[in-house]
């Protein structure tokens, strides 16, 4: 494999931009190693947060020379056309990334060898397509400029042949006083260099930690079965599902599939209505069906990659994948969520019956709820008459054998996983909704418990941390900081210069994994290939490289995984051009519980103290804090509270009521002797006695974006307190903090915006959610334009199946180059997200239900944005699109004055101002940067819509077939939440939405006739417990 | 009994006399010319540094805006218009005034305009100078501002959109600007020849001779003068009506409750009316003050701009009502929405300091002795222009604010620049004031002398015994 190493020893054509270069004079020499241009430094340090990406690190000679890379081994400069490929065509390849701990099947859009956008791997069976917001930003951490670029040496600029010759030193001999710390290795390559690790040192110890894990789980699994046993949820087969502090839909999701199978089954709500009799009024009067009807069977994608590149192997996110499922596939009825938690959640604003709960309180719950079912051996426990919830929920399980699931949260501890099991496995549920796999996974809390303890004995004389920070995410009891910094030796692995790079002996900038070859196995155990799109940025190596390196190995990245996978060639090249090799997951098995041992472990299980608790959730945006850099994410408003930038201590009104504190309080939580200082957010819905805290936040040494965000709530988290703990006291400080949300107002003013009904309502009137805006009949005054011919793109959003993620969000940021805007500008309302997701609360505030509407420009056939611009910068396509022409634009904003539904963006300042070229990069170069002054908003994705016609112009092939042209949001969507298609034709998905009973349009009575419509949402309330 | 009419002290009393203290025609040529022939008085210096400062302060503001984005102001997202257009048809209205008393007086005949028209005209081209600069700079691209006029030009390739009222307003304020400023220059035209005549170096006779355009003052030029005054005081009747029911159109037309309403072009004249009276008597309490011009600009003058006052207050405040009620009638829940929440939401002390400065203070005027005390009206009279500043802030700010969808609710809070922006252009309306003092007769010297004469003359035609009451006019 042969490397660009930058421009310093450069093999290939030599490409110089200045004689200086060219003569490699010592002061060219020197500026090549200066990390910024002279000066540069004094603007970073006083730039706000906010200005991050106005202040861009510069090394730009190699950002400038990526332009040219290939992804591909062998890089030649394109004196000779490449066959097949075409400028500006985007190529796709199919990959597999670690993201937020999990292994994800991507597919990359790459555009001149430049990736700018991730999507979900369609041919995998867990992603479908769909990608999560973590997923679609990691994008923008690879252009990150704040990212580690340079080996460093106790602080100061080295080199990787420096590392090379003192790396030799150190690993020789058994590996006594060598220890390796990474994250949960889910590569087998790793796996398997591990194993030569173990082989060449074999007192070497490797242990695996991440802050947010399954110890738990597998703890649990251990109690019930006898074994470490990760669960698998068939969410489609499950009419009842329990989730006991759980939330599987969002930040404590196992796979995206989960999502899917979860909304295919409240999608099935329709079935229990029968459909197709006209509908009570149409949004719009659209002529349709002009189109020859026929069943269009979606084949190849247009976007399909030219074949033949050499040694890539592109893969088309669509190409003879199978054609998406119906929505109502394989789903009967709607399920019924039962949710048990203490913090609002996405899962527990689907719930039809939510339970809030201090998460210590939980444990006794699930106690209660196995003996009602009697899952454990020492009697019933006839809950009816004291806990109607309980005997009803008991009820509906029992009724539901074979078809229910009852899930546990990763927070919860390993008794109440033992009791979900115990109920599973007498509810005859385990092989059906709920199967189980062996991992082969340590604990991450006793490893690094025990690594902090030979630290402290003084038995570790190197220690390698590959890729996590331990200094920033390790319980804090363990003081793991201190104890670092007495380790003779530390070599540290890391994408950012972190917490832990800081205290390191040697730095390593680890490349990112677009970047460099791997794999990885995903939940369900699909081995999955990595391939590098681009060649690394910065002088960077991957883990894989780095272990290779540390056991003198020659072999490079790409030989190891291609090694480790034992595939040949015609079966390596499909399977890197699938991102997966077929067949090889594993097959779950059905193990039985033992309830006596469950029965056992419970009256051995501490009782939950009383009093106040702290719970310590991952961040929606930041994760773990690996995120915390990347400010798409930062300024994703978390979906629940819609707070950007921060991670508030969320308390219940009465809490806070009780606490004396309100919004913006800033309050000390103490425990064990331990503080933390958080602004409050009171939320309704949270359980009572209960503060729930964010991880991620509150990072020391990260970069620009992250650094100095919020609190760190890892100071508070100890080994006897991963998931929550009791015994807290809170103080209120006298500061105050204003945090700062997108969101101001929570309900919906008692307006019908989102249209809701629970299943019983829904079959007595199908049409109930059009026949809430009742008025009078619309007429126009002048006629309409003929929008019967053609293409007429239209979109329905189901609000039933839509959970309020982000991806959607993050997805369109990638695609359609929405800049950020920072903290202090989200203050004054001026965030620029194209979609956003309403969050709204209705009912008790003790005990409300939350719904969440996305909300982009509904492209009005009537766009009242359009007759009131003076410049006709905004003005109607043939198709139906409400398009900008930007560089017409002057920027009155009475266009977003005049709009109803306030969707439209202004650029209120250059936000992209002074941003280099390694930022740069992540823009799609199919849609226009806007510049200061200028309206902007969402278009339907035309660029993709422009592609495709495109494209099928060249083909000859028409019509543009349904499924042709997804947006960016809705390919990205877990949920399948989002159709979108040529309402002409009867047979698109989206016209057959469109007759949905659930169908309506927002604000309807304005007759601006949007071409978004909504699904009403349907809850399937336990009629027991109405 | 006598008959009332034949009373002279009577006939005062009905019809007090618009010039006191019997100047000869000289005297009011005197009074009205001099203050631009003798030496610059001090005090106009230290008006010029004072008010030319804060002009500059605007023009920073302004260099500073265009240099950095919109996003100094406070504007924002729902809020896109904020003080930015709040001040442009604050400044519009107070534009008002000065037309309406030029033309549409002149039209009716009353009299009583001649001593403050040239001030009021003055007042209205100053006012339209600084309303005319927020729609340049307010738009995201100022550098692309001129896109808003149907200029022939490459960047476009099509016209502009015929349909959008922002289009409307840039003719309706352009005819507006051009319309007053000839009718203002037509009238100076008799006033700058008598400055020239009476000019006293080379220079001067040289600048005010082409200033006044070869007038001599004979009959012809007199005959052709009443005749352009008069088409073009009937061009301008129209406008004084037109402008601001354009200006209404930016909101009536658009969708947003609170902005889409019937009533506005009505309601925006009589507020513009208003408001403009306001400012005439703010600015000429003291002008005729400080240029001693107390006879000329009578309490007969004030007191009937305060009745004006009164009326139009009262007419921006049955609008008030009717808006409250056609919201309830309506039945449209928005709408009703969004009045309640006018007055009773985070902008509802806004909504109610419009309210006490625009409907009940000018009731105060139904009371002679207020409406007469110079005092109480130049207190009274800035609290209508603050109430109708407020006013065209509540519209713009408690409508977007808060319209149909509850997520996208939001508040608008101005920044420094904004407020900085604001005091600044009042800076350039004084500093174009001070110059207008300094250099031009700030009274219609020709008409104020036709008007002397004419209601000499007039009284000639009653019964003997009084006619001797009034000495006759000394001719010069």
């Amino acid at each position: 494999m042969i490397q660009i190493e930058g421009i310093g020893n450069q093999t290939g054509k030599k490409f110089w931009r200045s004689l200086n270069e060219l003569a490699a004079t010592p002061k060219f020499r020197e500026w090549m190693v200066q990390e910024f241009p002279e000066g540069a430094n004094d603007l970073l340090d006083t730039g706000s947060r906010r200005r991050f990406m106005q202040i861009m690190a510069a090394s730009m000679g190699l950002a400038g020379l990526t332009a040219c890379r290939r992804p591909v081994e062998k890089i030649l400069p394109y004196a000779k056309g490449v066959e097949g490929l075409v400028h500006g065509v985007p190529q796709h390849y199919a990959t597999v990334m670690n993201v937020a701990g999990q292994a994800q099947p991507l597919v990359i859009e790459a555009i001149d060898g430049r990736p700018v956008k991730i999507e979900g791997n369609r041919k995998h069976p867990l992603s479908n397509g769909a990608a999560n917001a973590w997923a679609q930003a990691s994008i923008l951490s690879l252009y990150d400029p704040d990212r580690s670029q340079k080996v460093l040496e106790k602080g100061k600029a080295s080199t990787w042949e420096a590392f090379e010759v003192a790396a030799k030193g150190t690993f020789a001999g058994d590996g006594e006083g060598i220890r390796i710390l990474s994250g949960t290795v889910i590569s087998p390559t790793i796996a398997g260099l591990r194993s030569s690790l173990a082989a060449k040192h074999p007192k070497a110890k490797w242990v695996e930690y991440e802050p947010i894990n399954e110890d738990f789980a597998l703890a649990g699994a251990e109690l019930a079965f006898g074994d470490r046993l990760r669960p698998h949820y068939s969410l489609s087969k499950a009419d009842v599902v329990v989730s006991l502090d759980c939330d599987f839909l969002h930040l404590d999701n196992p796979g995206l599939n989960v999502i899917r199978d979860f909304a295919k089954r409240r999608k099935a709500v329709d079935s229990a209505v029968p459909a197709g009799h006209a509908a009570d009024h149409k949004p719009a009067d659209h002529k349709a069906g002009e189109i020859a009807a026929g069943v269009h069977k979606v084949d190849e994608h247009p976007m399909a990659p030219p074949a033949g590149h050499e040694l890539a192997v592109a893969a088309a996110p669509a190409a003879d994948a199978a054609a998406p499922a119906s929505p109502f596939a394989d789903a009967s009825t709607i399920n019924r969520l039962y949710m048990v938690e203490n913090h609002f959640t996405l899962t527990g604003a689907q719930a039809d019956h939510r339970l809030r709960l201090r998460a210590a309180d939980v444990q006794a719950f699930a106690a209660d709820l196995a003996r009602e079912v009697a899952a454990l051996p020492q009697g019933l426990k006839i809950l009816g008459q004291s806990d109607k919830f309980i005997a009803a929920l008991a009820k509906d399980l029992l009724a539901h054998k074979g078809r229910s699931l009852v899930l546990a949260g990763p927070r919860q501890p390993a008794i109440v996983h033992a009791l979900a099991a115990a109920i599973n496995h007498t509810l005859g549920n385990i092989g059906e909704t709920v199967s189980y796999t062996r991992p082969g996974r340590e604990s991450a809390a006793v490893g690094i418990t025990e690594l902090a303890k030979e630290i402290g004995a003084g038995q570790v004389k190197t220690l390698v941390v590959l890729g996590a920070n331990p200094l920033y995410t390790a319980p804090a009891d363990l003081e793991f900081a201190a104890k670092y910094k007495s380790v003779a030796t530390t070599i540290h692995l890391g994408f950012e210069v972190d917490e832990t790079a800081a205290a390191s002996t040697w730095h390593l900038p680890e490349s990112h994994g677009l970047e460099s070859w791997g794999d990885a196995v995903t939940s369900d155990g699909t081995l999955s290939l990595q391939q590098p799109l681009i060649e690394p940025i910065f002088k960077t190596k991957s883990a894989i490289e780095v272990i290779s390196l540390g056991l003198g190995l020659t072999t490079s990245a790409y030989e190891l995984v291609k090694a480790q996978s034992k595939l040949a060639d015609p079966a390596w090249r499909q399977a890197l051009h699938d991102g997966l090799v077929a067949g090889s997951q594993v097959t779950p098995s059905k193990p039985a519980a033992n309830p006596k041992a469950v029965e056992a472990a419970l009256s051995a299980a501490p009782k939950a103290a009383a009093g106040l608790e702290v719970v310590f959730f991952p961040s929606a945006s930041l994760f773990d804090g690996r995120y915390a850099n990347n400010a798409w994410l930062q300024e994703a408003p978390e979906p629940m509270t819609k707070i950007v930038w921060d991670n508030p201590a969320i308390v219940s009104p009465k809490t806070a009521k009780e606490l004396k504190l309100e919004e913006g309080s800033v309050i000390v939580i103490e425990r064990g002797g331990r503080k933390v200082e958080a602004p409050v957010l009171v939320q309704p819905g949270h359980a009572d006695n209960s503060v729930t805290l964010s991880l991620g936040y509150g990072r020391t040494s990260v970069g620009r974006v992250g650094t100095g965000v919020g609190y760190n709530a890892y100071l508070l988290r100890t080994t006897d307190a991963m998931g929550f703990g009791t015994g807290v006291t809170i103080s209120r400080s006298p500061r105050t903090y204003a945090l700062v949300t997108t969101q101001e107002h929570h309900d919906q003013a008692g307006r019908p915006v989102v249209r809701e009904a629970s299943v019983e309502k829904y079959k007595e009137e199908s049409h109930f959610a059009s026949h809430e805006d009742a008025h009078v009949e619309l007429i126009q005054l002048f006629d309409s334009f003929d929008y019967s011919k053609g293409n007429q793109w239209g979109m329905v959003v189901d609000l039933q199946s839509c959970i309020g993620c982000n991806a959607c969000l993050v997805a369109c940021q990638s695609e359609n180059n929405i800049p950020v805007v920072g903290r202090d500008q989200v203050s004054k309302g001026r965030e620029m997200h194209w979609i956003r997701l309403d969050r709204y609360f209705t009912g008790t505030e003790d005990d409300p239900e939350v719904v969440h509407q996305p909300m982009a420009c509904q492209q009005c056939e009537n766009a009242p944005c359009e007759s009131v611009c003076p410049v006709a910068a905004t003005v109607h396509s043939p198709e139906g699109l409400n398009d900008m022409a930007y560089n017409r634009c002057v920027g009155t904003r009475y266009c977003a004055n005049n709009c109803p539904y306030k969707v439209r963006r202004f650029n209120y300042f250059n936000w992209h101002e002074d941003l280099e070229e390694v930022g740069k990069m992540v823009f799609n170069p199919d849609v226009t940067v806007r510049m200061r002054g200028v309206m902007e908003k969402c278009t339907y994705c035309v660029q993709r819509i422009q592609e495709v016609k495109i494209a099928h112009k060249i083909d000859g092939r028409k019509p543009i077939q349904d499924g042709d042209v997804l947006t960016a949001c809705q390919q990205t969507c877990p949920a399948e939440a989002i159709s979108f298609g040529n309402i002409n034709d009867p047979e698109s998905a989206v016209s057959k939405m469109k007759k949905n009973n659930r169908n309506y349009t927002l604000l309807h009575e304005l007759n601006v006739r949007p071409r978004t419509t909504y699904l009403a949402k349907v809850r399937n309330p336990n009629p027991e417990l109405a | 009994m006598a008959d009332l009419a034949f009373d002279p002290k009577a006939v005062e009393q009905l019809s007090p006399p618009l010039v006191t203290g019997q100047p000869s025609l000289h005297d009011v040529t005197e009074a009205v010319s001099i203050h631009t022939e003798i030496e610059t008085h001090r005090n106009w210096y230290i008006a010029l540094a004072i008010s030319g400062s804060v002009t500059l302060l605007l023009g920073a503001m302004l260099a500073y805006l265009i240099a950095t984005g919109i996003g100094v102001w406070g504007n924002n997202n729902p809020v896109g218009w904020g003080w930015d257009i709040t001040n442009f048809v604050f400044w519009i209205g107070i534009g008002h005034a000065g037309t309406l008393i030029s033309a549409i007086l002149f039209l009716f005949r009353q009299k009583w305009r001649t001593s403050i028209n040239r001030f009021a005209e003055a007042m209205t081209l100053f006012a339209v100078a600084c309303a005319g600069i927020y729609p340049l700079v307010h738009v995201g691209r100022p550098w692309r501002a001129y896109w808003l006029f149907p200029i022939p030009n490459a960047d476009l390739a099509m016209w502009q959109n015929f349909r959008s009222p922002l289009l409307w307003d840039v003719f309706a304020v352009s005819t507006y600007a051009t319309v007053s400023a000839m009718f203002w220059y037509v009238g100076l035209i008799p006033d700058i020849a008598i400055i020239r005549d009476r000019a006293k170096t080379k220079l001067r006779h040289t600048i005010y001779g082409i200033a006044s355009l070869g007038w001599r003052g004979s009959a012809t030029h007199w005959k052709n003068y009443e005749k352009a005054y008069m088409i073009l005081a009937g061009l301008s009747t129209p406008l004084v009506l037109s402008v601001h029911t354009i200006v209404s159109f930016d909101f009536a037309v658009s969708i947003i409750p609170g902005w889409h309403t019937t009533i506005f072009p009505p309601y925006f004249v009589a507020g513009a009316i208003f408001s403009g009276f306001a400012m005439v008597i703010t600015l000429m309490v003291i002008a005729r003050w400080v240029f001693g011009v107390e006879h000329l600009v009578t309490m007969t003058h004030l007191e009937n701009m305060n009745k004006v006052i009164l009326a139009t207050g009262t007419i921006v405040g049955y609008a008030y009502a009717t808006e409250f009620f056609i919201a309830w009638y309506s039945g449209n829940e928005y709408e009703r929405f969004t009045f309640i929440n006018r007055a009773m939401g985070p902008y509802a002390w806004a909504y109610w300091t419009m309210v006490s400065c625009n409907v009940i203070s000018p009731q105060f005027f139904w009371f002679k002795k207020l409406r007469t005390s110079i005092p109480f009206m130049f207190v009274l009279s800035i609290f209508v222009n603050i109430g109708m500043w407020f006013e065209r802030f509540v519209i713009i700010a408690t409508s977007l604010h808060r319209d149909y969808l509850p997520s996208s609710w939001g508040y608008f809070r101005p920044t420094i620049v904004d407020i900085l922006t604001f005091f600044g252009t009042f800076g350039l309306f004084i500093t174009l004031f001070v110059f207008f003092t300094r250099f031009l007769p700030i009274i219609a010297v020709s008409e104020v002398k036709g008007m002397m004469i004419q209601t000499e003359h007039e009284k000639h035609y009653l019964p003997a015994t009084t006619s001797g009451s009034t000495e006759p006019v000394k001719a010069h």
